[in-house]
């Protein structure tokens, strides 16, 4: 994308503003509730379940799955804000106040992916502080740590905007969530090492990618991982580079915003 | 169809400025088939208030969508102040405000929010944005209700709010698309002065409207649109011309009995103190009035029975739907 001018960075920043004002607005929906889910993940699953099943990994399975708790905070945030925010805008036309306007559609695309980016990034700050509280949390590799979050979250925020153009009703915008996004996220290996899955589940597993966001953020902060972190980051970022360009493309032809 | 002149060509060598809105061959047909414009061509003079009448389905709120650029047109052209809109959408935008006919903004926020992010979207800095939104705010009198929530202001301040977020950018074209429906007639008229001033100023101004005394008062040039195409297109003035009958509702000060017989007009009781009279063109009324004199019938007041714009109006809706008719039920 090329540089943006002036008017166009003033554009960008009231998109985001008005994304983060959105989310912060209704934070009592959008805030609390993945911080009190994730909390009873933790208390249930790592505390209560997880002390009957000793360490995995080399680590104690609270502080193995805690990564994963928060990745998973992270993307369904991510993928719900942009969704249901833009899908909004279109249900309610107001997104015809950009559409009439002169900022380029790609900066609309930037600024609704920055807020679903800021949420899943403060969702996951939230989840880390509640995690804390249980489990030994540390970060091996805070760089690669930082690039994984972001561009998952970059990327989830993407594919929310792209359920959000298709989706002609509110069921539209929580099928994809339910039916697509839940599932591959617990078996993404937020609970569990997938050296544990006989063949073929194991390489079926593989075939998510959600499996490899996770193990990059395991890997970043517990050193720990089923993938390589470079094919865990190359892919993440890779598939967000694809999806944005995805989006553009859809944008640029119209869908969901021009009759 | 002519060619599209280049964009940032040089200036024209007539004085002339190039038009505010220049329409040609327009056609827009949806992925349902519905065929909405069928040719639309039209032209706007910088400065005009020019009204877009036509009933409901006619093709006004598309052709809008289009100029706009929320909807995709199927052919045709369209410049604004001489500027290609389909080789610089963003240059044209940034020229236009437009006032949908329903309500597009978020109603869970402020009408101050929505007039800065709208003057956001154009690129103008938050200082600058909160001066003009205070500012039109403030003339449409929505400035003591800007940090209510949108969705509690009343049906006439969400179009007010409407009017002013399609000025915070200060557009050199502003398009109306039935601004004052649903509104009270005090809140029509101070809407009809606001936008009389911002004409005044140098805003051109397009308006579609089913409240025809508004076109006949504020427009000075009219088209009329049916079945996407164009049936009228001229000013005002010639247009009212064209009117060959007025009917005039007469009261009267004494109760009569019967119709007075009064030699080329028109004349029918419709109660014993009102008479309605067809009176042409170049007839005028001096000798309908001469002749009620001399027959003793004395007149309190009269007025035209329906606005004269109405009745040309649905003159030439109907012609155009009879010849729409006729085409239709032609050999196949």
């Amino acid at each position: 994308m090329p540089a943006l001018a002036r008017p166009e960075l003033v554009a960008l920043r009231t998109i985001v503003r008005k994304e983060i004002r959105r989310f912060l607005r209704i934070w009592v929906q959008t805030l609390l509730p993945p911080a009190i889910t994730m909390t009873l993940y933790l208390v249930i699953f790592g505390r209560l379940i997880g002390s009957r099943i000793g360490e995995m990994g080399g680590h104690d399975y609270i502080d193995y799955i805690a990564p994963g708790v928060i990745m998973m905070a992270v993307i369904t945030n991510s993928y719900s804000n942009v969704v249901s925010s833009f899908y909004g805008a279109r249900f309610q036309r107001y997104v015809e106040e950009m559409l009439v306007s002169p900022t380029p559609i790609g900066v609309v695309l930037l600024g609704y992916v920055a807020g679903g980016v800021t949420r899943g990034l403060l969702v996951g700050l939230l989840v880390t502080l509640v995690a804390m509280v249980f489990a030994d949390l540390r970060v091996e590799s805070p760089l690669y740590t930082v690039a994984v979050v972001v561009l998952t979250s970059t990327l989830f925020s993407t594919a929310g905007f792209i359920n959000a153009l298709f989706a002609r009703t509110f069921d539209d915008v929580s099928i994809v969530p339910t039916f697509v996004l839940t599932p591959l996220t617990y078996l993404g290996g937020v609970f569990f090492s997938v050296e544990l899955l006989a063949e073929p589940w194991q390489s079926l597993a593989r075939a998510n990618p959600v499996l490899y966001m996770v193990n990059g953020f395991r890997h970043g902060m517990l050193g720990v991982s089923d993938i390589g972190p470079g094919v865990a980051l190359a892919l993440t970022g890779g598939a967000a580079v694809a999806l944005l360009v995805l989006a553009l493309l859809l944008l640029h032809r119209g869908v969901g915003i021009r009759s | 169809m002519s060619s599209i002149e280049p964009l940032h060509r040089s200036p024209p060598q007539s004085s002339r400025p190039p038009p505010a809105l220049a329409v040609e061959g327009l056609c827009k047909t949806y992925a349902s088939g519905l065929e909405a414009l069928a040719g639309v061509s039209l032209e706007v003079e910088e400065g005009e208030f020019f009204a877009l009448l036509g009933p409901n389905g006619a093709g006004k709120s598309t052709l809008i969508g289009i100029v706009c650029g929320l909807v995709e047109k199927s052919a045709g052209a369209i410049r604004v102040f001489g500027v290609d809109a389909a080789a610089s959408p963003r240059a044209v935008r940034a020229m236009l405000g437009v006032v949908p006919q329903e309500v597009n903004f978020n109603v869970w926020e402020s009408p101050l929010d929505i007039v800065v992010n709208q003057a956001g979207y154009y690129g103008i800095e938050r200082p600058t944005a909160l001066a003009r939104a205070e500012r039109y705010l403030g003339q449409l009198g929505l400035w003591d209700r800007r940090h209510s929530r949108a969705r509690d202001l009343s049906g006439g301040m969400k179009r007010r709010l409407m009017i002013a977020r399609a000025l915070v950018h200060e557009p050199r074209l502003l398009i109306l698309d039935e601004p004052t429906a649903g509104v009270d007639i005090e809140l029509r008229r101070s809407t009809w002065r606001f936008l009389t001033e911002i004409n005044a100023s140098g805003t051109t101004i397009i308006l579609t409207t089913h409240y025809l005394e508004e076109a006949e008062s504020l427009c000075e040039s009219i088209a009329i649109i049916d079945h996407g195409r164009i049936v009228e297109d001229s000013d005002m003035k010639s247009l009212l011309n064209k009117l060959h009958v007025e009917t005039f509702v007469l009261d009267l000060a004494t109760p009569l009995g019967s119709p007075p017989d009064i030699s080329g007009y028109a004349v029918r009781r419709i109660d014993a103190t009102t008479l309605e009279v067809d009176v042409e063109r170049d007839q005028g009324v001096n000798r309908l009035f001469e002749s009620l004199g001399r027959l003793g019938v004395s007149v309190l007041s009269m007025r035209n029975k329906t606005n004269r714009l109405e009745e040309l109006f649905v003159r030439l809706v109907g012609e155009g739907r009879a010849q729409q008719g006729g085409r239709d039920a032609g050999p196949r």
